[in-house]
Protein backbone atom coordinates (compact mmCIF):
# COMPACT_ATOMS: atom_id res chain seq x y z
CA UNK A 1 0.00 0.00 0.00
CA UNK A 2 2.59 2.51 1.12
CA UNK A 3 4.67 1.64 -1.92
CA UNK A 4 1.43 2.54 -4.28
CA UNK A 5 1.02 5.71 -2.40
CA UNK A 6 5.11 6.51 -3.10
CA UNK A 7 4.39 5.90 -6.61
CA UNK A 8 1.16 7.51 -6.88
CA UNK A 9 3.06 10.91 -5.51
CA UNK A 10 6.10 10.58 -7.76
CA UNK A 11 3.60 10.18 -10.79
CA UNK A 12 2.14 13.26 -9.41
CA UNK A 13 5.63 15.11 -8.83
CA UNK A 14 6.11 14.64 -12.62
CA UNK A 15 2.55 15.57 -13.86
CA UNK A 16 3.54 18.66 -11.55
CA UNK A 17 6.80 19.67 -12.88
CA UNK A 18 6.04 18.65 -16.54
CA UNK A 19 2.55 21.10 -16.09
CA UNK A 20 5.31 24.14 -14.90
CA UNK A 21 8.03 23.51 -17.90
CA UNK A 22 5.06 24.11 -20.44
CA UNK A 23 4.29 26.88 -18.48
CA UNK A 24 7.47 28.41 -18.24
CA UNK A 25 8.83 27.22 -21.89
CA UNK A 26 6.02 29.33 -22.82
CA UNK A 27 4.50 29.25 -26.60
CA UNK A 28 1.94 31.17 -28.50
CA UNK A 29 -1.04 31.47 -26.09
CA UNK A 30 -4.04 29.07 -27.80
CA UNK A 31 -6.55 32.05 -28.09
CA UNK A 32 -8.56 33.80 -30.90
CA UNK A 33 -8.34 37.77 -31.71
CA UNK A 34 -11.86 38.89 -32.12
CA UNK A 35 -11.94 42.77 -31.85
CA UNK A 36 -15.12 43.97 -30.11
CA UNK A 37 -16.38 40.63 -30.61
CA UNK A 38 -16.91 41.95 -34.53
CA UNK A 39 -13.65 41.51 -36.32
CA UNK A 40 -11.44 38.67 -36.10
CA UNK A 41 -8.19 38.31 -37.09
CA UNK A 42 -5.82 36.15 -38.58
CA UNK A 43 -3.17 35.50 -36.18
CA UNK A 44 -1.97 32.16 -37.17
CA UNK A 45 -1.57 31.37 -40.73
CA UNK A 46 0.45 28.47 -43.18
CA UNK A 47 3.48 30.41 -44.07
CA UNK A 48 3.97 31.35 -47.63
CA UNK A 49 6.27 29.11 -49.96
CA UNK A 50 10.09 29.28 -49.04
CA UNK A 51 9.57 30.74 -45.94
CA UNK A 52 11.72 29.12 -43.04
CA UNK A 53 8.81 28.71 -40.72
CA UNK A 54 5.72 26.40 -41.01
CA UNK A 55 2.93 28.87 -39.23
CA UNK A 56 3.08 32.32 -39.03
CA UNK A 57 1.99 33.64 -35.48
CA UNK A 58 1.55 37.47 -34.37
CA UNK A 59 3.24 38.58 -31.62
CA UNK A 60 -0.55 38.58 -29.76
CA UNK A 61 0.39 35.51 -28.69
CA UNK A 62 2.86 35.43 -26.87
CA UNK A 63 1.52 38.70 -24.80
CA UNK A 64 -0.25 38.27 -21.19
CA UNK A 65 -4.19 37.47 -21.24
CA UNK A 66 -4.40 41.39 -20.09
CA UNK A 67 -2.58 42.56 -22.76
CA UNK A 68 -4.32 40.45 -25.44
CA UNK A 69 -7.64 41.68 -23.68
CA UNK A 70 -6.37 45.04 -24.28
CA UNK A 71 -6.10 44.78 -27.94
CA UNK A 72 -9.72 43.37 -28.46
CA UNK A 73 -11.22 46.17 -26.84
CA UNK A 74 -10.82 48.64 -29.42
CA UNK A 75 -12.19 51.15 -26.64
CA UNK A 76 -9.91 50.03 -23.90
CA UNK A 77 -6.85 50.29 -26.48
CA UNK A 78 -4.93 53.17 -25.70
CA UNK A 79 -3.43 53.17 -29.60
CA UNK A 80 -7.12 54.02 -30.98
CA UNK A 81 -6.30 57.58 -29.49
CA UNK A 82 -3.83 57.78 -32.16
CA UNK A 83 -6.34 56.84 -34.81
CA UNK A 84 -8.75 59.49 -33.75
CA UNK A 85 -5.62 61.91 -33.78
CA UNK A 86 -5.05 60.91 -37.28
CA UNK A 87 -8.10 61.20 -38.39
CA UNK A 88 -7.48 64.88 -37.37
CA UNK A 89 -4.41 65.32 -39.44
CA UNK A 90 -5.71 63.75 -42.02
CA UNK A 91 -8.34 66.11 -42.36
CA UNK A 92 -6.35 69.20 -41.17
CA UNK A 93 -5.20 71.59 -43.91
CA UNK A 94 -1.25 72.11 -43.81
CA UNK A 95 1.38 73.83 -46.20
CA UNK A 96 1.55 76.40 -48.83
CA UNK A 97 -0.57 73.96 -51.18
CA UNK A 98 -3.31 74.80 -48.42
CA UNK A 99 -3.98 71.08 -49.04
CA UNK A 100 -5.15 67.94 -46.64
CA UNK A 101 -4.59 64.86 -47.21
CA UNK A 102 -8.50 64.55 -48.03
CA UNK A 103 -7.86 67.46 -50.70
CA UNK A 104 -6.86 64.60 -52.90
CA UNK A 105 -7.70 61.49 -51.71
CA UNK A 106 -11.42 62.61 -51.60
CA UNK A 107 -13.15 59.38 -51.11
CA UNK A 108 -10.99 58.36 -48.29
CA UNK A 109 -12.29 55.24 -46.92
CA UNK A 110 -12.40 53.48 -49.93
CA UNK A 111 -8.46 54.71 -51.10
CA UNK A 112 -7.30 53.85 -47.65
CA UNK A 113 -9.49 50.46 -47.19
CA UNK A 114 -6.45 47.92 -47.76
CA UNK A 115 -3.42 50.43 -48.28
CA UNK A 116 -1.77 49.83 -45.37
CA UNK A 117 -1.79 45.97 -45.83
CA UNK A 118 0.41 46.66 -49.08
CA UNK A 119 3.00 48.67 -48.23
CA UNK A 120 6.27 48.72 -48.08
CA UNK A 121 5.87 49.77 -51.78
CA UNK A 122 8.32 50.28 -54.81
CA UNK A 123 9.03 53.96 -55.66
CA UNK A 124 9.54 54.17 -59.19
CA UNK A 125 11.27 57.91 -58.60
CA UNK A 126 13.42 57.40 -55.78
CA UNK A 127 13.97 53.69 -57.31
CA UNK A 128 13.85 52.42 -53.69
CA UNK A 129 10.72 50.52 -51.29
CA UNK A 130 9.21 53.10 -49.40
CA UNK A 131 6.87 52.89 -46.21
CA UNK A 132 3.59 54.69 -45.16
CA UNK A 133 5.90 57.24 -43.52
CA UNK A 134 8.11 57.92 -46.71
CA UNK A 135 5.18 58.07 -48.59
CA UNK A 136 3.39 60.87 -46.60
CA UNK A 137 6.74 62.71 -46.35
CA UNK A 138 6.66 62.65 -50.06
CA UNK A 139 3.20 63.76 -50.35
CA UNK A 140 3.62 66.48 -48.18
CA UNK A 141 6.65 67.31 -50.02
CA UNK A 142 5.27 67.20 -53.56
CA UNK A 143 1.32 67.95 -53.18
CA UNK A 144 1.11 69.85 -49.76
CA UNK A 145 4.46 72.44 -49.98
CA UNK A 146 4.36 71.02 -46.57
CA UNK A 147 8.14 69.98 -43.82
CA UNK A 148 8.18 66.87 -44.25
CA UNK A 149 7.92 64.85 -40.68
CA UNK A 150 10.82 64.36 -38.84
CA UNK A 151 11.63 60.53 -37.59
CA UNK A 152 8.74 59.80 -34.99
CA UNK A 153 7.73 62.95 -34.95
CA UNK A 154 4.35 62.21 -32.82
CA UNK A 155 2.09 63.65 -35.90
CA UNK A 156 3.61 61.45 -38.54
CA UNK A 157 3.28 58.05 -35.74
CA UNK A 158 -0.42 59.30 -35.76
CA UNK A 159 -0.87 59.60 -38.69
CA UNK A 160 0.80 56.18 -40.10
CA UNK A 161 -1.17 54.55 -37.01
CA UNK A 162 -4.53 55.75 -38.67
CA UNK A 163 -3.98 54.74 -42.51
CA UNK A 164 -2.60 51.15 -40.94
CA UNK A 165 -6.14 51.25 -39.47
CA UNK A 166 -8.35 51.43 -41.91
CA UNK A 167 -6.66 47.99 -43.25
CA UNK A 168 -7.38 46.28 -39.80
CA UNK A 169 -7.97 42.53 -40.33
CA UNK A 170 -6.78 42.70 -44.33
CA UNK A 171 -3.76 39.96 -44.90
CA UNK A 172 -0.38 42.01 -45.01
CA UNK A 173 0.55 41.41 -48.70
CA UNK A 174 3.79 43.08 -50.34
CA UNK A 175 4.06 42.76 -54.18
CA UNK A 176 7.65 41.77 -54.90
CA UNK A 177 7.39 42.02 -58.22
CA UNK A 178 7.43 45.64 -58.41
CA UNK A 179 10.54 47.18 -59.55
CA UNK A 180 13.91 46.28 -57.84
CA UNK A 181 11.81 44.42 -54.71
CA UNK A 182 13.37 41.48 -55.02
CA UNK A 183 16.95 41.99 -54.90
CA UNK A 184 15.83 44.63 -51.79
CA UNK A 185 14.43 41.37 -49.89
CA UNK A 186 17.68 39.61 -50.45
CA UNK A 187 19.36 42.44 -48.84
CA UNK A 188 17.15 42.32 -46.05
CA UNK A 189 16.98 38.41 -45.74
CA UNK A 190 20.93 38.85 -45.55
CA UNK A 191 20.96 41.06 -43.01
CA UNK A 192 18.44 39.36 -40.69
CA UNK A 193 20.63 36.28 -40.79
CA UNK A 194 23.41 38.13 -40.14
CA UNK A 195 24.77 38.51 -36.36
CA UNK A 196 25.97 41.46 -34.91
CA UNK A 197 27.22 43.45 -32.14
CA UNK A 198 29.00 42.66 -28.49
CA UNK A 199 26.02 40.15 -28.08
CA UNK A 200 26.64 38.48 -31.44
CA UNK A 201 22.84 37.94 -31.99
CA UNK A 202 20.64 38.06 -35.69
CA UNK A 203 17.17 39.14 -35.72
CA UNK A 204 16.81 34.95 -37.00
CA UNK A 205 18.55 33.98 -33.58
CA UNK A 206 15.39 35.09 -30.98
CA UNK A 207 12.83 35.18 -33.45
CA UNK A 208 13.09 31.81 -35.89
CA UNK A 209 15.31 29.76 -33.98
CA UNK A 210 13.63 30.59 -30.21
CA UNK A 211 10.64 32.39 -30.14
CA UNK A 212 8.18 31.11 -27.98
CA UNK A 213 11.08 31.29 -24.96
CA UNK A 214 12.25 33.64 -22.64
CA UNK A 215 14.78 35.55 -22.87
CA UNK A 216 14.95 37.02 -19.64
CA UNK A 217 11.82 38.28 -18.84
CA UNK A 218 10.64 38.91 -21.98
CA UNK A 219 8.45 36.19 -24.27
CA UNK A 220 10.14 36.11 -27.83
CA UNK A 221 7.72 36.07 -30.57
CA UNK A 222 8.06 35.70 -34.04
CA UNK A 223 8.83 39.54 -34.80
CA UNK A 224 5.94 40.02 -36.63
CA UNK A 225 5.40 43.80 -37.98
CA UNK A 226 1.39 43.79 -38.76
CA UNK A 227 0.57 45.48 -35.74
CA UNK A 228 2.85 48.17 -36.29
CA UNK A 229 3.15 51.26 -35.20
CA UNK A 230 1.95 49.72 -32.19
CA UNK A 231 1.38 51.17 -28.77
CA UNK A 232 3.65 49.46 -26.00
CA UNK A 233 2.98 50.04 -22.21
CA UNK A 234 6.76 50.42 -21.59
CA UNK A 235 6.78 53.66 -23.36
CA UNK A 236 2.75 54.70 -22.91
CA UNK A 237 2.89 55.67 -26.83
CA UNK A 238 2.70 54.67 -30.34
CA UNK A 239 6.14 53.16 -31.39
CA UNK A 240 6.79 52.48 -34.85
CA UNK A 241 9.06 49.66 -36.40
CA UNK A 242 12.13 51.32 -37.36
CA UNK A 243 11.94 52.63 -34.01
CA UNK A 244 11.94 49.07 -32.95
CA UNK A 245 14.29 47.67 -35.64
CA UNK A 246 16.60 50.57 -33.70
CA UNK A 247 15.69 49.01 -30.26
CA UNK A 248 16.62 45.41 -31.02
CA UNK A 249 19.76 45.88 -32.77
CA UNK A 250 20.78 48.23 -29.56
CA UNK A 251 20.33 45.69 -27.40
CA UNK A 252 22.62 43.42 -29.30
CA UNK A 253 25.05 46.01 -28.41
CA UNK A 254 25.61 47.08 -32.10
CA UNK A 255 25.79 50.37 -33.36
CA UNK A 256 22.11 51.18 -35.13
CA UNK A 257 21.75 52.35 -38.73
CA UNK A 258 19.97 55.62 -38.96
CA UNK A 259 15.68 54.89 -39.66
CA UNK A 260 14.60 54.32 -43.11
CA UNK A 261 18.13 54.10 -44.17
CA UNK A 262 18.52 51.42 -46.83
CA UNK A 263 19.55 48.82 -44.38
CA UNK A 264 16.20 49.53 -42.47
CA UNK A 265 14.47 49.36 -45.42
CA UNK A 266 15.33 46.35 -47.22
CA UNK A 267 15.21 44.92 -43.41
CA UNK A 268 11.32 45.95 -43.71
CA UNK A 269 10.61 44.46 -47.12
CA UNK A 270 12.05 41.00 -45.91
CA UNK A 271 10.20 41.09 -42.50
CA UNK A 272 7.29 42.22 -43.59
CA UNK A 273 7.13 39.77 -46.15
CA UNK A 274 7.88 37.07 -43.72
CA UNK A 275 4.43 37.81 -41.96
CA UNK A 276 2.56 37.47 -44.95
CA UNK A 277 -0.84 36.83 -45.12
CA UNK A 278 -1.65 38.11 -41.17
CA UNK A 279 -4.04 40.81 -40.51
CA UNK A 280 -2.80 43.53 -39.81
CA UNK A 281 -3.78 44.79 -36.29
CA UNK A 282 -2.62 48.29 -36.19
CA UNK A 283 -2.41 49.38 -33.28
CA UNK A 284 -1.59 46.66 -31.16
CA UNK A 285 -1.47 46.81 -27.94
CA UNK A 286 2.22 44.94 -26.81
CA UNK A 287 4.56 44.82 -23.67
CA UNK B 1 -0.02 64.77 -27.93
CA UNK B 2 -2.22 67.48 -28.79
CA UNK B 3 -4.62 68.30 -25.61
CA UNK B 4 -6.27 65.23 -23.42
CA UNK B 5 -9.53 64.30 -24.81
CA UNK B 6 -11.45 62.00 -23.27
CA UNK B 7 -13.62 58.81 -24.18
CA UNK B 8 -16.49 57.61 -23.21
CA UNK B 9 -18.45 54.50 -23.42
CA UNK B 10 -22.27 54.79 -22.14
CA UNK B 11 -25.15 52.70 -23.25
CA UNK B 12 -27.89 54.72 -24.90
CA UNK B 13 -30.63 52.98 -22.69
CA UNK B 14 -31.22 51.00 -19.89
CA UNK B 15 -34.24 49.28 -18.57
CA UNK B 16 -35.07 50.96 -15.05
CA UNK B 17 -32.93 50.23 -11.96
CA UNK B 18 -30.22 48.32 -14.35
CA UNK B 19 -26.70 48.22 -13.38
CA UNK B 20 -24.75 49.62 -16.21
CA UNK B 21 -21.03 49.75 -17.11
CA UNK B 22 -18.97 52.61 -17.54
CA UNK B 23 -16.21 53.12 -19.93
CA UNK B 24 -13.41 55.96 -19.49
CA UNK B 25 -10.45 56.62 -21.28
CA UNK B 26 -8.58 60.21 -21.53
CA UNK B 27 -5.27 60.72 -23.36
CA UNK B 28 -3.02 62.51 -21.15
CA UNK B 29 0.51 61.58 -20.25
CA UNK B 30 0.77 61.47 -16.95
CA UNK B 31 4.06 63.03 -15.96
CA UNK B 32 4.72 61.11 -12.54
CA UNK B 33 7.51 64.01 -11.75
CA UNK B 34 10.44 61.60 -10.98
CA UNK B 35 11.43 61.46 -14.55
CA UNK B 36 14.50 63.50 -15.52
CA UNK B 37 14.94 65.34 -19.07
CA UNK B 38 17.59 63.26 -20.96
CA UNK B 39 19.24 65.98 -23.05
CA UNK B 40 19.73 68.52 -19.21
CA UNK B 41 18.85 66.30 -16.44
CA UNK B 42 16.58 67.92 -15.16
CA UNK B 43 13.31 66.84 -13.13
CA UNK B 44 10.77 66.46 -15.48
CA UNK B 45 7.98 68.49 -13.69
CA UNK B 46 4.59 66.34 -12.48
CA UNK B 47 2.06 67.04 -14.44
CA UNK B 48 -0.79 64.40 -14.13
CA UNK B 49 -4.59 64.27 -14.06
CA UNK B 50 -5.22 64.16 -9.93
CA UNK B 51 -9.31 63.34 -9.81
CA UNK B 52 -11.89 62.10 -11.88
CA UNK B 53 -15.42 62.60 -10.79
CA UNK B 54 -18.95 61.02 -12.80
CA UNK B 55 -21.83 63.03 -11.80
CA UNK B 56 -25.83 61.45 -12.58
CA UNK B 57 -27.98 64.30 -13.28
CA UNK B 58 -25.91 66.42 -10.25
CA UNK B 59 -25.32 63.62 -7.86
CA UNK B 60 -21.57 62.40 -7.60
CA UNK B 61 -21.78 58.02 -8.44
CA UNK B 62 -18.14 57.81 -8.79
CA UNK B 63 -14.99 59.79 -7.87
CA UNK B 64 -11.39 58.25 -7.62
CA UNK B 65 -8.42 60.65 -6.75
CA UNK B 66 -5.05 58.98 -8.28
CA UNK B 67 -1.35 59.37 -7.86
CA UNK B 68 1.83 59.81 -9.64
CA UNK B 69 1.88 55.67 -10.15
CA UNK B 70 -1.06 55.57 -12.61
CA UNK B 71 -0.20 54.88 -16.09
CA UNK B 72 0.07 57.16 -19.01
CA UNK B 73 -3.65 57.69 -20.83
CA UNK B 74 -5.66 56.51 -18.06
CA UNK B 75 -8.66 54.04 -18.16
CA UNK B 76 -11.26 53.79 -15.83
CA UNK B 77 -14.28 51.11 -16.20
CA UNK B 78 -17.32 51.38 -13.07
CA UNK B 79 -21.10 50.59 -12.76
CA UNK B 80 -23.41 52.81 -12.43
CA UNK B 81 -27.47 52.27 -11.42
CA UNK B 82 -29.43 53.78 -13.56
CA UNK B 83 -33.00 55.07 -11.65
CA UNK B 84 -34.29 57.77 -14.15
CA UNK B 85 -33.63 59.12 -17.56
CA UNK B 86 -30.81 61.71 -17.27
CA UNK B 87 -26.91 62.93 -17.97
CA UNK B 88 -23.79 61.31 -17.00
CA UNK B 89 -21.73 64.64 -16.79
CA UNK B 90 -17.14 63.18 -16.59
CA UNK B 91 -14.82 65.23 -14.99
CA UNK B 92 -11.08 65.21 -15.46
CA UNK B 93 -9.04 67.72 -13.16
CA UNK B 94 -5.62 68.31 -13.65
CA UNK B 95 -2.52 69.88 -12.08
CA UNK B 96 -2.42 72.77 -14.19
CA UNK B 97 -5.58 73.58 -12.97
CA UNK B 98 -7.53 72.30 -16.37
CA UNK B 99 -10.35 70.48 -16.15
CA UNK B 100 -11.81 68.44 -19.11
CA UNK B 101 -14.92 67.33 -18.96
CA UNK B 102 -17.76 65.39 -21.15
CA UNK B 103 -21.57 64.20 -20.57
CA UNK B 104 -23.19 61.61 -22.11
CA UNK B 105 -27.35 61.13 -21.93
CA UNK B 106 -29.08 57.93 -20.91
CA UNK B 107 -32.84 56.84 -21.81
CA UNK B 108 -34.72 54.78 -19.38
CA UNK B 109 -37.36 52.76 -21.22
Amino acid sequence: MAKTESKLATLLAVAVVSASTAALAGGPADDKLVIDDEIEIKTRVAAPEGHPLDELISGWHYRTDETRALEADSFQNPGMLYVERGEEIWNTVDGAAGKSCASCHEDSESFLKGLGASYPKWDADAERPINIELQINKCREENMEAKPYKFDAADQKALTTYIKHQSLGMPVEVDLTQGDMESWWDKGEELYYTRTGQLNLSCATCHEDYNGNYIRADHLSQGNVNGFPTYRLKQSAMVSLHNRFRGCIRDTRAAFPPAFSDDLMALEVYVTWRGSGLGVETPAVRQ
Amino acid sequence: MASPKPRVKVPKKASQGEVITIKTLISHPMESGQRKDKKSGELIPRQIINKFTCEFNGQVVFSCDMDPAVSANPYVEFSAKVNEPGTFKFTWVDDDGSVYETEKKIAVE
